[in-house]
Protein backbone atom coordinates (compact mmCIF):
# COMPACT_ATOMS: atom_id res chain seq x y z
CA UNK A 1 0.00 0.00 0.00
CA UNK A 2 1.33 3.33 -0.83
CA UNK A 3 1.80 5.65 2.17
CA UNK A 4 -0.86 8.33 2.07
CA UNK A 5 -0.13 10.12 5.57
CA UNK A 6 2.19 11.95 6.45
CA UNK A 7 4.93 10.30 9.29
CA UNK A 8 3.46 10.97 12.57
CA UNK A 9 4.97 13.54 14.93
CA UNK A 10 4.73 13.08 18.69
CA UNK A 11 4.62 16.84 18.84
CA UNK A 12 1.64 19.27 18.06
CA UNK A 13 1.89 23.39 18.76
CA UNK A 14 -1.61 24.42 19.91
CA UNK A 15 -0.95 27.38 20.32
CA UNK A 16 -1.45 30.53 23.35
CA UNK A 17 0.28 33.15 24.64
CA UNK A 18 1.04 33.50 28.53
CA UNK A 19 1.85 37.05 30.09
CA UNK A 20 2.69 37.51 34.37
CA UNK A 21 4.14 40.73 35.73
CA UNK A 22 5.27 40.81 39.23
CA UNK A 23 4.51 43.89 41.40
CA UNK A 24 5.31 44.99 44.99
CA UNK A 25 2.96 42.85 46.81
CA UNK A 26 0.95 41.23 43.79
CA UNK A 27 1.00 39.09 40.90
CA UNK A 28 -0.60 39.27 37.76
CA UNK A 29 -1.14 36.05 35.53
CA UNK A 30 -2.97 35.46 32.48
CA UNK A 31 -3.42 33.39 29.28
CA UNK A 32 -5.65 33.16 26.10
CA UNK A 33 -8.32 30.87 26.22
CA UNK A 34 -7.94 29.67 22.82
CA UNK A 35 -5.96 25.74 21.49
CA UNK A 36 -5.44 25.44 18.09
CA UNK A 37 -4.08 22.81 15.67
CA UNK A 38 -2.24 24.33 12.55
CA UNK A 39 -5.59 26.26 11.56
CA UNK A 40 -8.15 24.51 13.33
CA UNK A 41 -9.14 26.54 16.22
CA UNK A 42 -9.91 23.24 18.63
CA UNK A 43 -11.67 24.88 21.32
CA UNK A 44 -12.42 28.70 22.48
CA UNK A 45 -12.09 28.06 26.15
CA UNK A 46 -9.59 26.25 27.10
CA UNK A 47 -7.91 27.46 30.61
CA UNK A 48 -3.91 27.53 30.40
CA UNK A 49 -3.33 28.82 33.76
CA UNK A 50 -2.89 26.11 36.95
CA UNK A 51 -2.83 26.98 40.56
CA UNK A 52 0.21 24.65 41.64
CA UNK A 53 0.61 26.26 45.06
CA UNK A 54 -1.19 28.77 47.41
CA UNK A 55 1.30 31.22 46.07
CA UNK A 56 2.24 30.11 42.60
CA UNK A 57 0.07 29.60 39.54
CA UNK A 58 1.74 28.65 36.48
CA UNK A 59 0.54 29.98 32.94
CA UNK A 60 1.48 26.86 29.82
CA UNK A 61 1.51 27.60 26.09
CA UNK A 62 2.56 24.81 23.58
CA UNK A 63 1.33 20.95 23.08
CA UNK A 64 -1.37 20.75 25.18
CA UNK A 65 -0.69 17.16 25.82
CA UNK A 66 2.71 17.89 26.99
CA UNK A 67 1.56 20.58 29.41
CA UNK A 68 -0.71 18.92 31.16
CA UNK A 69 1.24 15.75 31.82
CA UNK A 70 3.66 18.73 33.63
CA UNK A 71 0.74 20.28 35.44
CA UNK A 72 -0.15 16.39 36.33
CA UNK A 73 3.64 15.91 37.86
CA UNK A 74 3.86 19.06 39.08
CA UNK A 75 0.54 18.85 41.15
CA UNK A 76 1.72 15.24 42.44
CA UNK A 77 4.97 16.08 43.37
CA UNK A 78 3.67 18.72 45.40
CA UNK A 79 1.59 16.52 47.16
CA UNK A 80 3.68 14.61 48.05
CA UNK A 81 5.79 18.04 49.41
CA UNK A 82 2.65 18.85 51.51
CA UNK A 83 2.51 15.52 53.50
CA UNK A 84 6.66 15.53 53.92
CA UNK A 85 6.67 19.02 54.88
CA UNK A 86 3.15 20.48 56.43
CA UNK A 87 3.37 23.14 54.36
CA UNK A 88 2.58 25.19 50.81
CA UNK A 89 5.52 24.97 48.41
CA UNK A 90 7.10 28.50 48.24
CA UNK A 91 7.17 30.07 44.32
CA UNK A 92 10.81 30.14 44.19
CA UNK A 93 10.78 26.64 45.32
CA UNK A 94 8.10 25.51 42.57
CA UNK A 95 10.41 27.46 39.98
CA UNK A 96 13.33 25.09 41.07
CA UNK A 97 11.37 22.06 40.66
CA UNK A 98 9.59 23.31 37.31
CA UNK A 99 12.67 23.72 35.89
CA UNK A 100 14.30 20.15 37.00
CA UNK A 101 11.37 18.88 35.89
CA UNK A 102 12.04 20.16 32.53
CA UNK A 103 15.33 19.64 32.64
CA UNK A 104 14.75 15.67 33.38
CA UNK A 105 13.24 15.30 29.96
CA UNK A 106 16.03 17.18 28.08
CA UNK A 107 16.44 14.47 25.35
CA UNK A 108 12.83 14.13 24.96
CA UNK A 109 11.51 17.46 26.07
CA UNK A 110 7.56 18.64 27.06
CA UNK A 111 7.02 20.97 24.62
CA UNK A 112 6.05 23.42 27.03
CA UNK A 113 6.35 26.92 27.20
CA UNK A 114 5.81 28.36 31.08
CA UNK A 115 5.71 31.22 33.18
CA UNK A 116 5.25 31.30 36.36
CA UNK A 117 4.19 33.69 38.57
CA UNK A 118 3.49 33.85 42.19
CA UNK A 119 4.51 35.74 45.60
CA UNK A 120 7.63 35.08 47.48
CA UNK A 121 7.93 34.29 50.87
CA UNK A 122 8.45 38.13 51.54
CA UNK A 123 5.43 38.62 49.96
CA UNK A 124 6.50 40.20 47.20
CA UNK A 125 5.39 39.68 43.39
CA UNK A 126 7.73 37.16 41.15
CA UNK A 127 8.05 35.65 37.70
CA UNK A 128 9.63 33.15 36.72
CA UNK A 129 10.30 32.42 32.60
CA UNK A 130 11.14 29.35 31.17
CA UNK A 131 12.08 27.18 27.96
CA UNK A 132 10.94 23.80 27.18
CA UNK A 133 14.14 22.14 28.56
CA UNK A 134 13.69 24.14 31.79
CA UNK A 135 16.59 27.24 31.72
CA UNK A 136 14.95 29.43 33.63
CA UNK A 137 15.35 33.21 35.29
CA UNK A 138 13.52 35.56 37.76
CA UNK A 139 12.33 38.68 36.17
CA UNK A 140 9.58 41.19 36.92
CA UNK A 141 7.54 40.33 33.90
CA UNK A 142 7.58 38.05 31.23
CA UNK A 143 5.91 36.72 28.20
CA UNK A 144 5.97 33.06 26.82
CA UNK A 145 3.94 31.08 23.78
CA UNK A 146 2.80 32.48 20.34
CA UNK A 147 2.21 35.70 20.46
CA UNK A 148 5.33 36.25 23.07
CA UNK A 149 7.01 37.89 19.88
CA UNK A 150 4.18 40.95 20.05
CA UNK A 151 4.39 41.46 23.66
CA UNK A 152 7.40 41.34 24.79
CA UNK A 153 9.06 44.64 23.13
CA UNK A 154 5.57 46.05 23.93
CA UNK A 155 6.09 45.17 27.74
CA UNK A 156 10.10 46.04 27.48
CA UNK A 157 8.81 49.47 26.32
CA UNK A 158 6.60 49.80 28.82
CA UNK A 159 8.31 48.95 31.68
CA UNK A 160 11.75 48.71 31.29
CA UNK A 161 13.81 46.20 33.70
CA UNK A 162 16.76 46.44 35.64
CA UNK A 163 19.44 45.02 33.80
CA UNK A 164 20.38 41.75 35.81
CA UNK A 165 24.28 42.65 35.75
CA UNK A 166 23.82 45.49 38.01
CA UNK A 167 25.27 46.18 41.44
CA UNK A 168 24.21 46.07 43.81
CA UNK A 169 21.02 43.94 42.60
CA UNK A 170 18.07 45.87 41.52
CA UNK A 171 14.66 44.75 42.33
CA UNK A 172 13.06 43.00 39.39
CA UNK A 173 9.59 43.88 40.45
CA UNK A 174 7.50 46.26 38.11
CA UNK A 175 6.73 50.18 39.49
CA UNK A 176 2.62 49.73 38.49
CA UNK A 177 -0.17 49.19 40.69
CA UNK A 178 -2.24 46.31 40.37
CA UNK A 179 -5.07 47.71 38.68
CA UNK A 180 -2.40 49.55 36.01
CA UNK A 181 -0.66 46.05 35.77
CA UNK A 182 -4.01 44.17 35.12
CA UNK A 183 -4.81 47.27 32.09
CA UNK A 184 -1.69 46.65 30.75
CA UNK A 185 -2.21 42.69 29.96
CA UNK A 186 -5.39 43.70 28.94
CA UNK A 187 -4.21 45.83 26.73
CA UNK A 188 -1.64 43.37 25.39
CA UNK A 189 -3.30 40.72 24.85
CA UNK A 190 -6.18 43.36 22.82
CA UNK A 191 -3.17 44.00 20.73
CA UNK A 192 -1.50 40.39 20.08
CA UNK A 193 -4.80 38.74 19.21
CA UNK A 194 -5.13 41.48 16.11
CA UNK A 195 -2.06 39.60 14.52
CA UNK A 196 -1.70 36.50 15.84
CA UNK A 197 -3.82 33.65 14.60
CA UNK A 198 -3.04 31.46 17.94
CA UNK A 199 -4.00 34.03 20.15
CA UNK A 200 -8.14 35.18 20.89
CA UNK A 201 -11.22 33.83 22.05
CA UNK A 202 -11.23 34.78 25.53
CA UNK A 203 -8.43 35.90 28.02
CA UNK A 204 -7.81 34.71 31.82
CA UNK A 205 -6.36 36.73 33.97
CA UNK A 206 -5.47 35.78 37.71
CA UNK A 207 -4.59 38.07 40.59
CA UNK A 208 -2.50 36.79 43.66
CA UNK A 209 -1.99 39.32 46.12
CA UNK A 210 -2.27 38.74 50.17
CA UNK A 211 -5.68 38.34 50.17
CA UNK A 212 -5.99 34.98 47.55
CA UNK A 213 -6.56 34.67 44.60
CA UNK A 214 -8.92 36.54 42.05
CA UNK A 215 -9.97 35.78 38.51
CA UNK A 216 -11.16 37.90 35.41
CA UNK A 217 -12.12 37.52 31.87
CA UNK A 218 -12.15 39.50 29.04
CA UNK A 219 -13.36 38.62 25.42
CA UNK A 220 -11.04 38.75 22.79
CA UNK A 221 -11.59 38.77 18.91
CA UNK A 222 -12.59 35.23 17.92
CA UNK A 223 -11.57 35.39 14.18
CA UNK B 1 -1.20 -5.57 10.44
CA UNK B 2 1.14 -3.32 8.05
CA UNK B 3 4.08 -3.01 10.68
CA UNK B 4 7.86 -1.48 9.58
CA UNK B 5 10.51 -2.02 11.39
CA UNK B 6 12.25 -0.32 13.01
CA UNK B 7 15.31 -0.19 11.56
CA UNK B 8 14.26 1.38 8.49
CA UNK B 9 16.26 4.72 7.96
CA UNK B 10 12.56 6.70 8.58
CA UNK B 11 12.63 5.52 11.96
CA UNK B 12 15.97 5.98 13.49
CA UNK B 13 14.16 7.92 16.23
CA UNK B 14 12.81 4.52 17.08
CA UNK B 15 16.04 3.13 16.84
CA UNK B 16 16.99 5.75 19.57
CA UNK B 17 14.70 4.69 21.65
CA UNK B 18 15.36 1.22 22.62
CA UNK B 19 18.13 -1.20 22.44
CA UNK B 20 16.39 -3.96 20.78
CA UNK B 21 16.33 -4.03 16.96
CA UNK B 22 12.98 -6.32 16.54
CA UNK B 23 10.66 -4.08 17.92
CA UNK B 24 7.25 -3.23 15.42
CA UNK B 25 5.51 -0.24 15.94
CA UNK B 26 2.49 0.49 13.89
CA UNK B 27 3.68 3.46 11.25
CA UNK B 28 0.69 4.20 9.54
CA UNK B 29 -3.20 3.37 9.79
CA UNK B 30 -4.47 0.39 7.97
CA UNK B 31 -8.42 0.34 8.03
CA UNK B 32 -9.72 3.98 8.88
CA UNK B 33 -13.20 5.80 9.81
CA UNK B 34 -13.73 8.94 9.18
CA UNK B 35 -14.95 11.88 11.29
CA UNK B 36 -17.11 11.42 14.43
CA UNK B 37 -19.38 14.20 15.39
CA UNK B 38 -21.05 14.93 19.02
CA UNK B 39 -22.86 17.41 20.59
CA UNK B 40 -24.78 18.47 24.05
CA UNK B 41 -28.60 18.84 23.66
CA UNK B 42 -31.11 20.00 26.33
CA UNK B 43 -31.15 16.31 28.23
CA UNK B 44 -28.25 14.47 27.31
CA UNK B 45 -25.27 14.24 24.84
CA UNK B 46 -25.99 12.76 21.25
CA UNK B 47 -22.95 11.05 18.67
CA UNK B 48 -22.81 10.84 15.13
CA UNK B 49 -20.93 8.95 12.91
CA UNK B 50 -20.95 7.13 9.45
CA UNK B 51 -20.31 3.18 9.23
CA UNK B 52 -17.88 3.06 6.16
CA UNK B 53 -14.19 1.32 7.10
CA UNK B 54 -11.90 2.46 4.70
CA UNK B 55 -8.87 0.69 3.18
CA UNK B 56 -6.77 3.73 1.83
CA UNK B 57 -9.69 4.75 -1.22
CA UNK B 58 -11.00 1.48 -1.15
CA UNK B 59 -14.37 1.23 0.97
CA UNK B 60 -13.49 -1.94 2.84
CA UNK B 61 -16.33 -2.04 5.48
CA UNK B 62 -19.95 -0.77 5.40
CA UNK B 63 -21.41 -2.04 8.42
CA UNK B 64 -18.94 -1.18 11.07
CA UNK B 65 -20.01 0.21 14.53
CA UNK B 66 -17.54 2.99 15.52
CA UNK B 67 -19.40 4.19 18.53
CA UNK B 68 -19.68 1.87 20.81
CA UNK B 69 -21.03 2.03 25.11
CA UNK B 70 -18.64 1.73 27.51
CA UNK B 71 -19.68 0.97 30.96
CA UNK B 72 -23.01 2.38 32.15
CA UNK B 73 -22.85 6.23 31.22
CA UNK B 74 -20.15 6.71 28.24
CA UNK B 75 -20.56 6.32 24.32
CA UNK B 76 -16.96 6.98 22.35
CA UNK B 77 -17.32 7.06 18.85
CA UNK B 78 -13.66 6.68 16.86
CA UNK B 79 -12.12 7.78 13.82
CA UNK B 80 -8.92 6.46 12.46
CA UNK B 81 -7.32 3.22 12.80
CA UNK B 82 -10.21 0.30 13.16
CA UNK B 83 -8.25 -2.40 15.26
CA UNK B 84 -6.25 0.31 17.04
CA UNK B 85 -9.72 0.86 18.39
CA UNK B 86 -10.88 -2.63 19.15
CA UNK B 87 -7.45 -2.40 21.10
CA UNK B 88 -8.84 0.51 23.06
CA UNK B 89 -12.11 -0.61 23.75
CA UNK B 90 -11.30 -4.35 25.01
CA UNK B 91 -8.68 -2.66 27.46
CA UNK B 92 -11.74 0.02 28.21
CA UNK B 93 -14.03 -2.84 28.67
CA UNK B 94 -11.68 -4.74 31.12
CA UNK B 95 -11.07 -1.31 33.09
CA UNK B 96 -14.95 -1.15 33.63
CA UNK B 97 -15.08 -5.00 34.23
CA UNK B 98 -12.49 -4.86 37.50
CA UNK B 99 -13.86 -1.84 38.74
CA UNK B 100 -17.32 -3.55 38.40
CA UNK B 101 -15.88 -6.46 40.47
CA UNK B 102 -15.33 -4.53 43.55
CA UNK B 103 -19.41 -4.71 43.68
CA UNK B 104 -19.32 -1.34 45.60
CA UNK B 105 -22.12 0.51 43.85
CA UNK B 106 -19.55 3.02 42.25
CA UNK B 107 -19.03 3.09 38.25
CA UNK B 108 -16.76 4.51 36.48
CA UNK B 109 -18.54 7.94 34.57
CA UNK B 110 -17.40 9.64 31.44
CA UNK B 111 -14.43 11.94 33.05
CA UNK B 112 -12.93 8.61 34.53
CA UNK B 113 -13.43 6.96 30.90
CA UNK B 114 -12.05 10.53 29.56
CA UNK B 115 -9.20 10.19 32.01
CA UNK B 116 -7.93 6.92 31.59
CA UNK B 117 -8.08 7.45 27.52
CA UNK B 118 -5.88 10.28 27.58
CA UNK B 119 -3.42 8.88 29.30
CA UNK B 120 -3.65 5.47 27.74
CA UNK B 121 -2.86 7.31 23.73
CA UNK B 122 -0.61 9.62 25.28
CA UNK B 123 1.48 6.86 27.06
CA UNK B 124 1.46 5.09 23.82
CA UNK B 125 2.83 8.40 21.87
CA UNK B 126 5.56 8.56 24.46
CA UNK B 127 6.65 4.79 23.44
CA UNK B 128 6.31 5.76 19.98
CA UNK B 129 3.80 3.88 19.53
CA UNK B 130 0.43 5.76 18.56
CA UNK B 131 -2.86 4.42 18.83
CA UNK B 132 -4.18 5.84 15.74
CA UNK B 133 -7.18 7.09 16.71
CA UNK B 134 -9.18 10.65 17.31
CA UNK B 135 -11.87 9.52 19.94
CA UNK B 136 -14.77 11.67 20.65
CA UNK B 137 -16.39 10.63 24.50
CA UNK B 138 -19.67 11.52 25.93
CA UNK B 139 -21.48 10.69 28.44
CA UNK B 140 -24.13 11.23 31.30
CA UNK B 141 -23.35 10.57 35.08
CA UNK B 142 -25.47 12.51 38.27
CA UNK B 143 -27.37 14.41 36.08
CA UNK B 144 -24.43 15.83 34.55
CA UNK B 145 -23.42 15.63 30.96
CA UNK B 146 -19.74 15.52 29.39
CA UNK B 147 -18.40 15.69 26.28
CA UNK B 148 -14.75 15.43 24.97
CA UNK B 149 -12.02 14.76 22.60
CA UNK B 150 -8.33 13.40 21.98
CA UNK B 151 -6.67 13.25 19.60
CA UNK B 152 -3.42 10.11 18.60
CA UNK B 153 -1.08 12.14 20.54
CA UNK B 154 -2.83 12.99 23.74
CA UNK B 155 -4.16 16.34 22.87
CA UNK B 156 -7.54 16.09 25.20
CA UNK B 157 -10.43 18.82 26.14
CA UNK B 158 -14.07 18.80 26.08
CA UNK B 159 -16.59 21.21 25.24
CA UNK B 160 -20.28 21.83 24.21
CA UNK B 161 -19.51 19.92 20.62
CA UNK B 162 -16.68 18.19 19.10
CA UNK B 163 -15.56 16.99 15.78
CA UNK B 164 -12.80 14.69 14.55
CA UNK B 165 -10.77 14.59 11.45
CA UNK B 166 -12.70 16.26 8.63
CA UNK B 167 -15.88 17.41 10.87
CA UNK B 168 -13.59 19.77 12.32
CA UNK B 169 -13.07 21.38 8.89
CA UNK B 170 -16.94 21.01 7.87
CA UNK B 171 -19.11 20.22 10.68
CA UNK B 172 -17.70 22.57 13.90
CA UNK B 173 -18.39 25.75 11.80
CA UNK B 174 -21.81 24.73 11.31
CA UNK B 175 -22.07 23.72 15.14
CA UNK B 176 -20.67 26.85 16.41
CA UNK B 177 -23.28 28.94 13.80
CA UNK B 178 -26.37 26.77 15.19
CA UNK B 179 -25.55 25.13 18.33
CA UNK B 180 -27.79 26.75 21.80
CA UNK B 181 -27.33 24.67 25.25
CA UNK B 182 -31.14 24.03 24.97
CA UNK B 183 -31.63 21.91 21.81
CA UNK B 184 -34.61 19.23 22.20
CA UNK B 185 -33.54 15.64 21.03
CA UNK B 186 -35.21 16.04 17.38
CA UNK B 187 -33.34 19.18 16.87
CA UNK B 188 -29.64 17.71 18.10
CA UNK B 189 -30.45 14.87 15.47
CA UNK B 190 -31.40 17.02 12.51
CA UNK B 191 -28.37 19.40 13.28
CA UNK B 192 -26.21 16.18 13.23
CA UNK B 193 -28.17 15.08 10.35
CA UNK B 194 -26.97 18.81 8.11
CA UNK B 195 -23.32 17.84 10.09
CA UNK B 196 -23.18 14.54 8.29
CA UNK B 197 -24.95 15.76 4.87
CA UNK B 198 -22.15 18.04 4.62
CA UNK B 199 -19.31 15.79 5.40
CA UNK B 200 -21.00 13.20 2.86
CA UNK B 201 -21.08 15.72 0.44
CA UNK B 202 -17.10 16.64 0.56
CA UNK B 203 -15.95 14.12 2.69
CA UNK B 204 -14.59 11.30 -0.06
CA UNK B 205 -14.48 8.35 2.10
CA UNK B 206 -17.84 9.09 4.11
CA UNK B 207 -20.59 6.53 3.06
CA UNK B 208 -24.61 7.52 3.44
CA UNK B 209 -24.95 5.32 6.35
CA UNK B 210 -24.92 7.15 9.56
CA UNK B 211 -25.42 6.10 13.00
CA UNK B 212 -26.54 8.38 15.62
CA UNK B 213 -26.20 7.22 19.64
CA UNK B 214 -27.21 9.21 22.23
CA UNK B 215 -27.30 9.01 26.31
CA UNK B 216 -29.67 11.17 28.05
CA UNK B 217 -31.00 11.92 31.94
CA UNK B 218 -34.26 11.56 32.67
CA UNK B 219 -36.12 13.30 35.07
CA UNK B 220 -39.27 12.31 33.48
CA UNK B 221 -39.45 8.84 34.07
CA UNK B 222 -39.24 9.09 37.98
CA UNK B 223 -40.77 12.63 38.73
CA UNK B 224 -42.42 10.68 41.54
CA UNK B 225 -38.78 10.89 43.10
CA UNK B 226 -37.78 14.59 44.03
CA UNK B 227 -33.96 13.49 43.56
CA UNK B 228 -32.68 13.48 39.74
CA UNK B 229 -32.83 10.29 39.27
CA UNK B 230 -30.80 8.79 36.38
CA UNK B 231 -31.56 6.67 33.72
CA UNK B 232 -29.69 5.94 30.81
CA UNK B 233 -30.50 4.64 27.96
CA UNK B 234 -28.57 3.20 24.92
CA UNK B 235 -30.00 3.37 21.57
CA UNK B 236 -29.25 3.93 17.92
CA UNK B 237 -31.00 4.81 14.71
CA UNK B 238 -29.55 5.11 11.20
CA UNK B 239 -30.48 7.67 9.26
CA UNK B 240 -31.17 7.18 5.65
CA UNK B 241 -29.18 10.26 3.81
CA UNK B 242 -29.86 10.17 0.06
CA UNK B 243 -26.94 11.72 -2.00
CA UNK B 244 -28.16 12.38 -5.86
CA UNK B 245 -29.33 9.26 -7.72
CA UNK B 246 -27.05 6.69 -6.09
CA UNK B 247 -28.75 4.23 -4.53
CA UNK B 248 -29.23 4.54 -0.64
CA UNK B 249 -30.42 1.33 -0.06
CA UNK B 250 -27.30 -0.23 0.93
Amino acid sequence: MTKQQANWSPYDNNGGTCVAIAGADYCVIAADTRMSTGYNILTRDYSKITQLAEKSLMASSGFQADVRALQKLLAARHSIYQHQHNKQMSCPGMAQLLSNTLYYKRFFPYYSFNVLGGLDSEGKGCVFTYDAVGSYERVGYGSQGSGSTLIMPFLDNQLKSPSPLLLPAKDAVTPLSEAEAIDLVKTCFASATERDIYTGDKLEIVILNAQGTRREYLDLRKD
Amino acid sequence: MNMVSSSTPATNMNSLMSSEDNIQRTQYPYVTGTSVVGIKYKDGILLAGDMGASYGSTLRNKTVDRIQPIGKHSLIGASGDISDFQEILRKLNEVILYDNMWDDGNSLGPKEVHNYLTRLIYNRRNKFDPLWNSIVLGGVKNGQKYLGMVSMIGVHFEDNHVATGFGNHLARPILRDEWHENLTFEEGVKLLEKCMRVLLYRDRSAVNKIRVCFLFISNVLNDLLSAFFLHILYSSISLDLRFYGVNAAS
